[in-house]
């Protein structure tokens, strides 16, 4: 990242998503047998619930662990499958799907 | 010795949460829009603001609209803030005059995709007038009104849309003036395209947003959100949440209803909140009819 | 624009000819007289080369039109008068804050309120410089004939794209409405500076980062550099900060922008000064009343002078200052007001002088013999100061 402007070039933002994916910033939620994920970028997050509650399946569910600033994020309950809704509805740019890739 | 350093706002803690909100960026599928050290923003938890804008940016990332070609302008206020985060030419104007900025910034250059992203009191009191001008003229850009019925960044004053009888802050007894009916004004006033949706109906939404951005002259769409923190604890919807939940309870969508007939009726705080697209028309621009009358003046003076 | 040569013109007319000749392809008005020729001539002439007049609904639609045109990459222009000037000072500050380039024309007119809307009167010269909330700097020409209404309209398109700022045009309603011989030169004769681009590419450009001038390269909307622009206080990313060093550095800036580049914008004509005893300081439509006083004077034998200031802001401080200090003992301000310039001639002549007024209130401008008579008066110590 250029200090002085501020903006990255293409593949450090390659490198940063990566590493990021990994650490507590975004956390994965395993939805076995579909195909794809939910991620949730925590620090974003500020605990509305509207995921929760306009999810037509019922899939997620407040977690008990709070983000750094104090809100309960959501987690995965059940079901999942991949309408996107949450994404959609998403005040924070938080909660949004990741499909897997054919061959994933 | 100033507050700044008592709150260590600088102190190392504060300079590394800095930039772990910067190497999340890029994530989200909508980041490409969005400058990536303003976000999180400072809406509160449980307003619709954000929807509104995913949805807006959603409508622009599902027509192929390239940040590039996008220019966003907004006024005071909380949805005025929008402009701050996206990665678009955005213009963060004075209270009401985002319309007339953007009219003179599409006339300027009409291959900009211009939209005003306002506030029902930035957009309909000290703004109203540009409004029905610039609907009157039908100038090519698109208005999106976030309609939470109140001044909520000053304090939740009352605003020309906030319903008989709910308290406020500048009508702690309640308040007692007929609010506007939006979709009704901007139908009067001439714009070719009125829809009204609220914060719970995002694929409507975006259909909508999709709609007006790819259709000719002016196009207006009131979305009816939360404002827990400024109006919706003083008139029992404590939380975003049971906003949202009320919106869905109470809404029913009617697509080409009578635009000058669905006005939330302020003496029945649990009436109907008709929703959906109540004009999609078709007339010449500003710039269409303008044309054809400098043509003419062009002939007649021999010029090409 | 015109054909060159000599044309008979009236002083709205010369304007509106003058902006055309300096680019402006974009013209947003609403009526009020007696600036409302301009907007007629605009809207009749712009046809010809794919300008845009709009009329708007009120001035507060106008300037903020205008600020928008100018984002889109137009040099673009407003007219009005006292009334409307007042409603435009909101966004004459966001233009300021904003950096934006473009011309706004005052054609004064008797104050204050509705006032003598057909007459002139020179009300408004502290406001330009001082009526928008906050502290700022800014660049004001004051014609004296249509020949100048043409050329300064120019002028202040250039000055408004060297420095990216809203440039007024403060004229009055007898300079507006008076026709005279006004020269056009030749397309080629006429100097016209477009504004600063940006040398760096998107990714690494700062849209509010000034070079040595002070002033930052301006990019347009829609060259892809997705600039941010806003009223409130902003750091060189364009993105609102809050903190005071930020509002030190941005406002500092701002001002020192036309206080560091005066030398460049300055301009003021002189007559017969070098030995003057009594200097009379006049702009605008006053100044032929004044020059002519001053021949009489001489005449008479009182050894006048005269200086008129072109830009009324930056004010030629430093020359009144020169004058005082070297041999000028009064200076007389002949001024249709109350006394607006008087107070910053008697506070550039640093005492070295006295300073008097010669007002009127609006309607008519000055007669020759008032002014002398005034001079006469101050010569033989009748007024003390100038709050008689």
């Amino acid at each position: 990242m250029d200090e002085k402007t501020g903006r990255g070039d293409d593949e450090g933002e390659e490198k940063n998503r990566e590493k990021s994916m990994s650490d507590e910033k975004c956390y994965l939620v395993e939805n076995k047998g579909k195909e794809g994920n939910i991620c949730v970028i925590t620090e974003r997050c500020k605990g509305c619930g509207f995921c929760i509650e306009f999810c037509p399946v019922n899939a997620l569910e407040f977690s008990e662990k709070t983000t750094e600033k104090g809100y309960k994020p959501p987690k995965m309950n059940q079901g999942c499958i991949l309408c996107g809704k949450c994404e959609k509805i998403c005040p924070e740019f938080s909660i949004y799907l990741k499909k897997k890739k054919e061959g994933e | 010795m100033s507050i700044r350093k008592s709150r260590d706002w600088f102190s190392p803690d504060y300079m590394e949460q800095r930039s772990k909100k910067e190497s999340a960026y890029g994530l989200h599928p909508l980041d490409c829009y969005l400058r990536k050290d303003r976000i999180p923003h400072i809406w509160c938890p449980g307003c619709g603001l954000g929807v509104i804008l995913n949805s807006y940016l959603r409508a622009l990332k599902n027509s192929d609209i390239s940040p590039k070609e996008t220019a966003v302008v907004s006024g005071i206020g909380c949805t005025g803030r929008t402009a701050g985060y996206l990665d678009v030419d955005s213009f963060h104007v004075t209270h009401g005059r985002a319309i007339p900025f953007a009219t003179g910034l599409k006339i300027g250059n009409r291959e900009l995709v211009t939209t005003v992203f306002s506030g029902d009191g930035d957009l309909f009191a000290i703004g109203g007038n540009h409004f029905i001008h610039a609907a009157r003229r039908n100038v090519d850009f698109n208005v999106i009104c976030v309609n939470n019925f109140n001044y909520g960044m000053t304090g939740g004053q009352a605003a020309p849309t906030t319903p008989k009888k709910a308290q406020t802050s500048t009508t702690p007894w309640g308040g007692f003036e007929q609010p506007f009916n939006l979709p009704g004004v901007a139908a009067g006033s001439g714009a070719v395209y009125v829809a009204r949706w609220t914060a719970y109906h995002v694929e409507k939404m975006i259909e909508s947003m999709e709609e007006a951005l790819n259709k000719k002259g002016f196009c207006f769409i009131e979305v009816l959100s939360p404002c827990p923190t400024g109006y919706g604890r003083k008139v029992g919807l404590k939380t975003g949440m049971e906003t949202m939940k009320y919106y869905k309870e109470n809404s029913k969508i009617k697509d080409g209803a009578d635009p000058t007939k669905v006005a939330l009726d302020p003496d029945d705080p649990e009436c109907e909140i008709i929703v959906g697209k109540f004009v999609d028309k078709e007339a010449p621009t500003y710039q269409d009819e303008r044309g054809e009358i400098f043509d003419q003046a062009r002939n007649e003076l021999g010029v090409k | 624009m015109m054909k060159p040569g000599t044309y008979f013109m009236e002083g709205n007319t010369a304007c509106a000819e003058g902006a055309i000749a300096a680019g402006c392809t974009f013209f947003a008005g609403y009526p009020i007289t007696p600036a409302s020729e301009i907007l007629e001539r605009m809207a009749k002439r712009f046809p010809e080369f794919h300008g845009s007049y709009l009329q708007m609904e009120d001035e507060l639609a106008s300037i903020t039109a205008i600020l928008g045109a100018s984002w889109a990459g137009r040099k673009a222009m407003t007219a009005t008068s006292g009334p409307g000037f007042s409603l435009m000072m909101e966004n004459y500050g966001l233009g300021l804050m904003t950096e934006t380039p473009c011309v706004i024309v005052n054609v004064m007119r008797g104050g204050p309120s509705t006032g003598l809307p057909t007459k002139v009167a020179q009300g408004d010269v502290n406001q330009t410089r001082w009526g928008t909330h906050g502290d700022v700097g800014v660049v004001v020409y004051v014609p004296s004939s249509p020949q100048e209404m043409f050329d300064l309209t120019i002028k202040a398109f250039n000055t408004s794209e060297k420095y990216r700022l809203p440039v007024v045009v403060l004229s009055d309603e007898m300079v507006s409405h008076m026709t005279e011989k006004v020269d056009i030169p030749k397309k080629e004769d006429i100097e016209i500076v477009e504004r600063k681009k940006p040398e760096e590419p998107p990714e690494r450009s700062l849209p509010f980062c000034p070079d040595e001038d002070l002033v930052p390269p301006m990019a347009n909307a829609g060259e892809g550099y997705s600039v941010h622009v806003t009223g409130l206080t902003h750091d060189e990313k364009g993105h609102p900060s809050i903190d005071e060093e930020t509002q030190n550095k941005l406002v500092t800036r701002l001002i020192d922008k036309i206080r560091k580049n005066a030398d460049d914008i300055l301009e003021y004509e002189e007559y017969m000064v070098q030995d003057a005893d009594i200097i009379v300081v006049a702009y605008g439509s006053v100044y032929r009343a004044a020059r002519e006083a001053v021949e009489i004077a001489r005449d008479k034998g009182i050894k006048a002078g005269l200086l008129r200031p072109i830009t009324i802001w930056p004010f030629p401080e430093d020359r009144i200052y020169d004058l005082a200090k070297n041999g000028t003992d009064n200076f007389l301000v002949a001024e249709i007001n109350f006394g607006q310039i008087v107070f910053e001639v008697e506070r550039c002549t640093g005492g070295a002088a006295n300073t008097y007024l010669a007002p009127r209130m609006g309607g008519n401008i000055h007669t020759p013999e008032e002014i002398v008579d005034r001079m006469e008066a101050i010569e033989e110590g009748k007024i003390p100061d100038f709050k008689e």
